[in-house]
């Protein structure tokens, strides 16, 4: 960045602009990429604090907790019905949240913006303005989120409650304030804001790798976020008229979702998961990226099976596509139906084999270091296992009927998500921090996050196993004395998973403090990929002279 | 790394679009949920159409703005690398495949009610005798209110069908013979033809405009008589089945018809403005595919909403 005062009248491309206008008006791709997450951030601490008041009001059997945050003039009967109000929509927005606002801003919208253009060797996205529209329309998303959240929904009860797959009939005709109309069209917002950037990434990654860097020859990391891409261009434009579906029967009488009129709710189902199960590999793909670059960095030996690892995100995101219906399987389907679903739900784990295999195999016979962001993504490969076993169990339709929207299903896809993807979040942020803001992170925090995290989050959701196989179902307030003792361990593991987050912030904090100068490459010959032949941090357009691949 | 540029990509420097078009957005979005609640206390004190309105406007302000910069670098020779124009191209495609997908889903629900218009099999017990649902009707494997509005059949019972082989035909004929003059105005502006390219692309013009105006036409007419012997029972609930699936899916390519209609009026003021070279025309060719993309959803529309689905050909 030195040599850029000298030459900004001829190249106004690499002056950096003024305050407001390099955050507001971005057209880089890092600037966009460090705005994307700050945004999963903050959004994460709000999601993370409506799972600590779940989880509190869930440490003891009865509505205990809610209702001290219920208006205390009310009788107590009022009390009580607003206090289940709340948790309903607090679940409710704490899955919207962490999927739409948290996991995809960080890891497509914050990584994928910092690192694809700079590991193809390109200078910037090929769209920058759209690139920056996908940003604003996320906030804008969001706002409308944030309102939905404060307006009347449920009678006079503020927000929706219906849980984050929206299904009707509770989305048409039980929710009838504007709380519920204000979350659809938040959703076309963040659609919108999706398939732009998804478009962006499929364009820079086909249109602008570096000269003699074929498909074949792209880091995995790139890899995962083209066919994420890919993924959200086809599947999000079905979710977009599901919506659109709903907020017409609720809005101007139509009846597809109507029973009464003929309609179909089941329909609804379809529609949400054709895109919703593509959605899942939205969220996980793109952290597969980010692990296969950490275990191949720290244990310095190339990824093993290269070519596989790409191709088995390939039918990942393809099969992806054609098993949505096992979300529905106690809707009244045919047994036809189940088997098929069955049957090419249980073909993922092939591809997904192939990933954990081949992560192992790298680690085999490497020079493994366990400096932080490896440990995360040990930890990763860990937790997603568990997560990925329990998929496959899950995948029976007929297990499913006993196991169906039990805590089984919630420890489940916690297992592949918050403890999945939010751990490759975390391997990326620690594996890239330095690239990114030329300090170096403060390893004590660092080592602390992780171990608190891994132990918090594993006693909250461990014991969710358990719970459902003794058949607590999800999405209520209250439950059985029987089901007492794990809900109450599963809280004391958030309690501890606090205290990593708190490190997390902490750590941040004495990193920023301490401004330890980072180097441009730190991990050593581990580390292969063209963002650490960058200074760190990058210089703000990275490649005025495109880098030559062999 | 930071001396000079040394490569063809379009670097954009720093806009205020993204962030007023965002803006404009999230106020439409509100907008329309305080205008849609006017009738039940508004949203937050707001009511009425205005910031609806508002925001559109902000809108339409933001893609005149956004879009008169990149014809402004287009002619500044900015953004016209080889590689650019590659990087558009695939923009405009993924653009057109999101489109297409979007329609699948109202496909989706169109055929999930025409294929499966009855309720599956009727549940026999085993006395032989037909089950009987909560109403005391007779209950079916799955979903029997469809059953009893719609007979079982579709199109639904006592639905009076658009004739596939009137307006309907014409509205075809229209959009194909569309298709061929915009290949001609493409055509010759690659010949460097300025009078054919002109010429083809008001004609194109023209036959989107007729075929808005034959459908609005034909929308007056079933908003007029109804699909059935019963003005109301357009969009209330009873014959919505239809009239939802019909309209909402008929509705959404209209306003994609509206919207390449524009498309192509701008590109032919740009067009006589001198803005397109035989070499370089990339605006207008997206304009182009977006019409012929537009044309193929009606060919769909045409053959299963019109064709199949009114002739009783599922049944």
């Amino acid at each position: 960045m030195a040599g850029t005062a000298t030459n900004t009248a001829e190249h106004h491309d690499d002056h950096v602009p003024s305050f407001f206008v390099r955050w507001f008006f971005s057209t880089n791709h890092k600037d966009i990429g460090t705005l994307y997450l700050v945004f999963a951030i903050l959004a994460g601490v709000i999601g993370g604090a409506m799972s600590g008041l779940i989880r509190m009001e869930l440490m003891d059997p009865g509505v205990t907790f809610l209702t001290s945050f219920t208006d205390q003039n009310l009788p107590e009967a009022a009390q009580l019905d607003a206090a289940k109000n709340f948790y309903n929509v607090l679940i409710t927005y704490h899955g919207l949240i962490m999927i739409f606002f948290m996991v995809m801003p960080a890891l497509i919208g914050g990584f994928g913006n910092w690192f694809v253009p700079l590991m193809i060797g390109a200078p910037d996205m090929a769209f920058p303005r759209m690139n920056n529209i996908s940003f604003w329309l996320y906030g804008a998303s969001a706002f409308l989120l944030t309102l939905s959240y404060f307006a009347p929904g449920y009678g006079e009860q503020l927000g929706f409650g219906g849980g984050w797959v929206l299904y009707p009939p509770l989305s048409t005709e039980n929710i009838t304030g504007p709380s519920m109309d204000l979350l659809i069209l938040s959703l076309h917002l963040a659609g919108a804001s999706s398939i732009l950037g998804a478009i962006n990434f499929i364009t820079t990654i086909f249109n602008m790798r570096a000269p003699g860097m074929t498909l074949h020859k792209m880091p995995l990391f790139a890899w995962s976020v083209l066919i994420t891409a890919f993924l959200l261009v086809l599947s999000l434009p079905v979710l977009a008229g599901g919506i659109t579906m709903l907020l017409t029967d609720r809005m101007f009488n139509t009846a597809f979702f109507d029973w009464t009129a003929g309609g179909d709710p089941i329909l609804y189902q379809h529609l949400f998961w054709f895109f919703g199960h593509p959605e899942v590999y939205i969220l996980i793909l793109p952290g597969f990226g980010v692990i296969s670059h950490i275990v191949s960095t720290f244990s310095k030996k190339p990824i093993f099976g290269y070519l596989g690892m790409a191709y088995a995100m390939v039918a990942i995101g393809f099969v992806g596509f054609i098993v949505w219906a096992h979300h529905m399987y106690t809707v009244g389907m045919s047994v036809n139906m189940k088997a098929y679903f069955t049957a090419a739900t249980l073909v993922i784990a092939v591809p997904t084999g192939i990933k954990v295999f081949s992560w192992i195999a790298t680690m085999w016979g490497g020079s493994v270091e366990f400096k932080i962001p490896m440990l995360w993504a040990i930890g990763f490969i860990f937790l997603f296992t568990i997560g990925g076993v329990t998929g496959v169990v899950l995948a029976n339709a007929g297990i499913d009927h006993a196991l169906h929207d039990t805590y089984y299903v919630v420890a489940h896809f916690h297992y592949v998500l918050s403890l999945g993807a939010v751990f490759a979040i975390f391997a990326a942020w620690y594996y890239w921090f330095e690239k990114m803001y030329g300090i170096k992170y403060n390893v004590f925090f660092a080592g602390a996050h992780f171990w608190l995290m891994f132990i918090g989050v594993n006693i909250i959701f461990m014991p969710q196993h358990f719970l459902g196989l003794q058949g607590m179902p999800r999405r209520y307030v209250d439950y059985n004395e029987a089901f007492s003792l794990w809900n109450h361990v599963s809280t004391w593991g958030y309690l501890i998973t606090l205290l990593g987050v708190l490190a997390f912030f902490v750590g941040i904090a004495a990193s920023v403090l301490q401004r330890r100068k980072g180097v441009a490459n730190p991990w050593g010959e581990g580390a292969t990929t063209l963002e650490w032949t960058l200074p760190s941090p990058p210089p703000f357009h990275s490649f005025n002279e495109l880098p030559k691949i062999k | 790394m930071a001396g000079a540029v040394q490569h063809d990509y379009h670097l954009v420097n720093p806009s205020p679009w993204p962030l007023i078009g965002s803006i404009g957005a999230g106020m439409t979005a509100i907008g329309a949920v305080a205008w849609s609640h006017s009738g039940d206390g508004g949203l937050f004190g707001i009511s009425g159409p205005w910031l609806f309105l508002t925001g559109f406007a902000v809108l339409l302000i933001t893609m005149a703005g956004w879009w008169r910069d990149v014809v402004k670098e287009s002619l500044a020779g900015e953004n016209t690398a080889p590689v650019v124009r590659i990087g558009l191209r695939y923009g405009m495609i993924l653009f057109i495949a999101s489109e297409v997908m979007f329609f699948v889903a109202w496909f989706w629900a169109f055929f999930g009610a025409a294929l499966f218009p009855g309720a599956g099999d009727p549940i026999i017990l085993t006395d032989g005798t037909q089950m009987l649902n909560a109403d005391g009707l007779p209950a079916y494997l799955m979903n029997d209110s469809r059953q009893h509005i719609t007979g079982g059949m579709w199109p639904p019972a006592g639905v009076e069908v658009l004739d596939p082989w009137h307006l309907p035909l014409i509205n075809t004929l229209i959009l194909l013979l569309s298709g061929t003059t915009i290949t001609w105005s493409h055509y010759a502006l690659t010949k460097n033809d300025q009078k054919g390219f002109i010429t083809g692309l008001v004609l194109t013009i023209l036959l989107g405009i007729f075929f808005t105006f034959l459908q609005y036409v034909e929308y007056n007419e079933v908003l007029l008589y109804g699909f059935g012997d019963d003005v109301e029972r357009m969009f209330t609930y009873k014959a919505s089945l239809y009239g939802g699936s019909f309209f909402m899916a008929t509705g959404f390519h209209g306003v994609h018809v509206i919207i390449g209609t524009i498309f192509l009026i701008v590109c032919l003021f740009r067009g006589l403005a001198g803005h397109f070279t035989p070499e370089r025309h990339f605006g207008f060719e997206a304009a182009a595919w977006y019409w012929h993309f537009v044309d193929v959803v009606w060919l769909f529309l045409f053959a299963s909403i019109y064709v199949a689905g009114n002739e009783g050909v599922f049944g």
